[in-house]
Order: structure tokens, then C-alpha cells, then sequence
């Protein structure tokens, strides 16, 4: 059996965190005497990833996913747990470790803001003892899959998001690291911009066999990249699997839309008992059990005068959101 | 071979700071002038406490320059170096971009005390050296090897002492998360400096000797550049200056262990 690259058990990991009430009162009273609770961010959590695995994290916010991940990066030392990361203990943060990973923080960035990201790039290149002429082989092949070619020459304060996110990975990757911890890196990125990072996740990933351990809020990032993902709630690790898997799991249904050939058709459908999800003139979204297409549609094509129809899974999104608040999936 | 890769990622921190920098002309000349101008400033206060009397604290004018002089390397050294990345620790720690210097596989220490340099601060060193060399010829010094090697080292002594202690402030950050106030108090001490230690009283000599020991960081090398400094008031500055780098060093690493990164 093939070994872990990354393996947790029961990791967990307390806060301290200081509360304030409010008003001048509460004021006062914090700066006098601070009250602090600790507060448990992350529960006994326990999972292994492979090498060349895409893991999504999915949770709601503050649910604890960034902070896995900077645990796993060790830049967080853990309350209580082992953990291995390449066969190392990650907050020790030894050398050869840190030339191993790399984390891309789609809030933060790296990149010298005066200069153009070719200097980020090589300053970057020499802190990972990579000689100039294999930084620029590595700066040359990078930045044409990425395609920001030209970009490499403008400062970055002129840059648009998209090019700096870009210029970014590019900056955590020139030292070709096997494990990738990327949190939130397509936030506020345009479509296209977001379709683009993907696509080079993705042969990245293909090329290198590198593993990625991704947070998103974009379902399209998740669903595009992971075959699996890891959900936290509250910092307890609800589920583990693959998300075609949890996808039928939490939404047994499809929606179903029909196209009648008369309004009234439309409506008379809309009041026989079924779940109605949308309804628009002639057009009626109904929402069936997936293990009773079959019936449903023979009950309501004999009944009913339809034009067309269209079987659709709920939204991602939609069933992703469900998943975020709920305790057990 | 680790040397030379941080001779190497220095030298890069030099190019691409000073390109940073050069980005704005403007700022930079701005800044060139208030280098000349609050060296001339400095002098003039000095000759003004001078001028009803000959010595303040058993040193005249010409030898409190000394004071002055050292006052402007430490000054430009502060400005050069210290200011632009210590400053910036709180920054980093705010922000939580300090992840990115933690995962770099380098000394943690080493890159965010020498990432940056503001150049303007070069012409205050240059000042403060041609202070310098002015009162060596109106004190009548002899400059000799011997004189030059005890200058250099209570020199280095004083800007690691200073170093030290702006960075042990710094570190702090990591549990208070601001400290800028404290760095301000560090400095306007620094400004203190610029005077002779015996021109205070006693209580006052004791807590910038022991305390905040900033008698070390100018009224030692002044001593040593007009001769007058005793062997082991020169060893206490070397023990000082070591025991305050291995203890901010030490810190550091403490320190660390409590770093919870900014949320995202």
C-alpha cells in the first residue's frame, strides 16, 4: 500500500481568545482586565493524503480549514497530535522540509510591490539555492504555462489581480515543491481568471504528481480539481471522501424541468403534489427523488401535454452550502 | 557555502531594495535633504548648550562633537537598516505575512532584520564619518591601528547593542501585536545619546547604563576616539553588545512558538 505524504491523527489545536463587550464600559473593563477563554479551533481530527492527491477543504468560515493548513505548513505549532508532512514534523521547519512545500495565500502576497516580479522571482531562486540559469529555465517554462510572459517585467502595483495571483504562484513554485498548500488562491479573481489558474493547477499537478491541498469558496475550484474532499465544521471533520460520493450522498434529488405546451398544462402540473422549484409561463422546475425518475416522469408525460424537458443535479453550490452547515454529512 | 548564500541573498535584498526605493526620486531627495538639514540642526542645539559655558559634564564642544558625530552613523544605521525592517516586523505580524518569511529556508531573523535598506540613511553615515574625521583633526588625535581597530569594535558593539534592543522590543509583537509605541520610546532614548553621559545625574546614568544602556552606544566609543576610555569600560560594551544579541536571538526563537499567524 502506498504511504502517506501527509498524515494526522488526532490533531487539535486551542486559541486563546479574548472577548470585548461593548460600549466604554467594556472598553475599560478589556483593557484592565482581559478575560481570555480558550477555545478549541480544531478537534481531534484525524486523515492521510497520498502524493499526487488534489484534497479539497471545504467548511464555513471559521470553520478551521486555514488553519489545518497552516499547521500542516508549520507555521502553527498543534495543541495535541501527531503529524507527518514529507516524513518530517512540520513546525520544526527544517530545511530541507520547507523546500518541499510551498503556501499560496490568495489574500497575502510575497511579491516586492515596486519591483517587477522577475526580482521577486529570482531573490526567491537564490533563497532556494537554485543557480540563475535553471531559475530562468524554470521563470521561462512557469511563466508560459501561466502565460504572464509579459508581465514579468512591470512593476507589481501595476499588475491586475489576476496577473499578480499569477506572478504569485509562480513565486511559490520555482523551487518545484512536491506538496502545495493553496488557501483561497483564485479569491476575487475574474471567470476567466479563475478557469486559467485552475487549467494550470490542474497540468501541474499532472506533470509533477505534486500533491494540493486547496481551500476554496468557489465550488468550481473544488469540483474542477479535487476527487476528494475533507469537510470541517466547527473544527471537526464531518467528512472524508470522494465528492462525487458526498455529492449523492447529501442530494438524493434532481431537478427536472419541463417545458409544457400550454400555461395551463403549467399549472395544473404545479398543483399535483409535486415539489415545485421554479415556475415561469410554461416552464416548471420540479424537484424528484433520483430513485423515482423513472415513475414520476411516465405519471406526469402521461397526464401532461410537455413539449421538453431537462434533468439537472441541483447546483453545486447549493449543495455544497448544506454540507458547510451541517454537523454529520 | 551557507556563508556565501547569504552573501548572495544580501546582496539581492541591496539591489532590489535600492531599486524599490529609487522608484520614488522624490522621496528620496526629500530625504537627503533632511539628513543635512537635522545634522545642522543637531549642531546648532549642541552649540547652544554651549554657549555660556565651556563643558557640560567634563566635555567641551569640540569633544561633545564626537558624541554628535557617533550620534549621526548610529542615526543613519537606524535609518538605513533598522527602521525599514524593524519597523516592519509589526507590520508582518499584523498582517500574517510573516508565514512567507518563515517558510523561506532561510534564518528567519536574518531576512526580516536586512530585507530592506532605505538609501537617503548612507548620507547621514557618510555625515556622521566626515564629523568625524573634522574632530579628529581639531582634537588633535593620533589615529593610529590600534585607535582604529577599538573605534571599529565599540562602534559595531553600539550597533549591535542597538540592534539587540529594538529587536527584542519588535519580537514582542508577537504577543502585543502593537509595539510601535515602545520603538518610539527607544528612540527618542537614542536622541538622549547625543549628549555626554557625565551631563546627567547619577540615577539617571545608572538606568541608561544598566537599563537601557545607551551610555554604551555613544559616550564609550566618544571615550575611545579621545582617548580617555578605560579597558574595562571597552570589555563591557563587548559583553553587553554580545549578551544583548544572544538574547534577542534567543527571544526570537521563543517567541516564535507563540506566533498564531493573522486569520485569513
Amino acid at each position: 500500500m502506498e504511504e502517506n505524504i501527509i498524515q494526522v491523527e488526532n490533531l487539535s489545536k486551542s486559541f486563546d481568545i479574548s472577548s470585548k463587550e461593548p460600549g466604554l464600559k467594556g472598553t475599560l473593563k478589556h483593557f484592565f482586565k482581559r478575560e481570555t477563554t480558550s477555545i478549541e479551533v480544531i478537534k481531534n481530527i484525524n486523515f492521510g493524503i497520498k502524493k499526487g492527491e488534489i484534497v479539497g477543504f471545504l467548511g464555513a468560515n471559521g470553520a478551521g480549514k486555514t488553519t489545518i493548513l497552516k499547521i500542516l505548513c508549520g507555521l502553527i505549532y498543534p495543541s495535541q497530535g501527531k503529524l507527518s508532512v514529507a516524513g518530517n514534523l512540520p513546525y520544526k521547519r527544517r530545511s530541507n522540509f520547507l523546500k518541499n512545500i510551498t503556501l499560496v495565500m490568495g489574500q497575502k502576497q510575497q511579491l516586492i510591490w515596486d519591483l517587477p516580479p522577475i526580482e521577486s522571482f529570482y531573490l526567491n531562486a537564490a533563497i532556494y539555492d537554485i543557480e540563475k540559469f535553471e531559475a530562468k529555465k524554470r521563470i521561462k517554462k512557469l511563466s508560459d504555462m501561466l502565460e504572464i510572459e509579459k508581465e514579468l517585467y512591470i512593476p507589481v502595483r501595476k499588475l491586475s489581480l489576476g496577473q499578480r495571483m499569477k506572478s504569485e504562484l509562480l513565486a511559490a513554485l520555482i523551487h518545484k515543491p512536491n506538496i502545495l498548500f493553496l488557501d483561497e488562491p483564485t479569491l476575487g479573481l475574474d471567470i476567466n481568471a479563475q478557469r486559467n489558474l485552475r487549467k494550470f493547477l490542474q497540468i501541474y499537478n499532472n506533470e509533477t504528481d505534486a500533491t494540493i491541498c486547496l481551500t476554496s469558496h468557489y465550488m468550481k475550484d473544488i469540483t474542477s480539481l479535487c476527487k476528494r474532499v475533507i469537510c470541517i465544521h466547527e473544527g471537526c471533520l464531518t467528512y472524508d471522501g470522494k465528492l462525487e460520493k458526498l455529492l449523492k450522498k447529501i442530494s438524493p434529488v434532481k431537478d427536472i424541468l419541463f417545458i409544457c405546451k400550454t400555461e395551463k398544462d403549467a399549472k395544473e402540473l404545479s398543483n399535483s403534489g409535486f415539489i415545485i422549484k421554479n415556475q415561469n409561463h410554461k416552464e416548471i422546475t420540479i424537484t424528484i427523488k433520483k430513485d423515482s425518475i423513472k415513475s414520476t416522469l411516465k405519471k406526469i408525460l402521461n397526464k401532461f401535454e410537455i413539449e421538453d424537458l431537462y434533468i439537472n443535479e441541483p447546483p453545486v453550490d447549493e449543495i455544497i452550502g448544506k454540507i458547510l452547515v451541517k454537523e454529520k454529512v | 557555502m551557507k556563508i556565501r548564500k547569504y552573501i548572495k541573498i544580501y546582496s539581492l535584498f541591496l539591489s532590489t531594495s535600492i531599486a524599490s526605493e529609487l522608484e520614488y526620486k522624490t522621496n528620496v531627495i526629500i530625504d537627503f535633504i533632511t539628513a543635512i538639514l537635522s545634522l545642522v540642526g543637531s549642531v546648532f542645539l549642541l552649540s547652544i548648550f554651549f554657549q555660556n559655558t565651556d563643558n557640560i559634564g567634563g566635555w567641551n564642544f569640540e569633544q561633545a562633537l564626537i558624541i554628535q558625530g557617533i550620534y549621526t552613523i548610529l542615526n543613519g544605521i537606524t535609518n538605513t537598516w533598522f527602521n525599514p525592517n524593524l519597523t516592519e516586523i509589526v507590520k508582518h505580524i499584523r498582517e500574517g505575512t510573516l508565514d512567507f518569511v518563515l517558510l523561506k529556508p532561510l534564518d528567519s531573523q536574518f531576512f526580516i532584520s536586512l530585507k530592506k535598506i532605505a538609501p537617503s540613511g548612507f548620507l547621514e553615515i557618510i555625515l556622521g564619518f566626515a564629523l568625524l574625521f573634522y574632530c579628529i583633526s581639531i582634537n588633535q588625535i593620533n589615529i593610529n591601528l590600534g585607535f582604529l581597530f577599538l573605534c571599529l569594535t565599540t562602534l559595531c558593539c553600539s550597533i549591535v547593542i542597538l540592534y539587540s534592543l529594538w529587536f527584542l522590543i519588535s519580537t514582542t509583537t508577537i504577543w502585543f501585536v502593537k509595539t510601535w509605541n515602545a520603538t518610539e520610546v527607544l528612540r527618542s532614548f537614542l536622541y538622549i545619546g547625543r549628549f555626554p553621559l557625565n551631563s546627567f545625574s547619577f540615577s539617571l546614568r545608572i538606568f541608561f547604563s544598566i537599563f537601557v544602556p545607551i551610555a554604551f552606544i555613544t559616550t564609550i566609543p566618544s571615550e575611545v576616539f579621545l582617548g580617555i576610555a578605560q579597558l574595562w569600560k571597552i570589555l563591557s560594551e563587548l559583553i553587553v553588545a554580545g549578551i544583548f544579541f544572544i538574547v534577542s536571538r534567543r527571544f526570537w526563537l521563543f517567541a516564535l512558538k507563540y506566533y498564531t499567524s493573522a486569520s485569513s
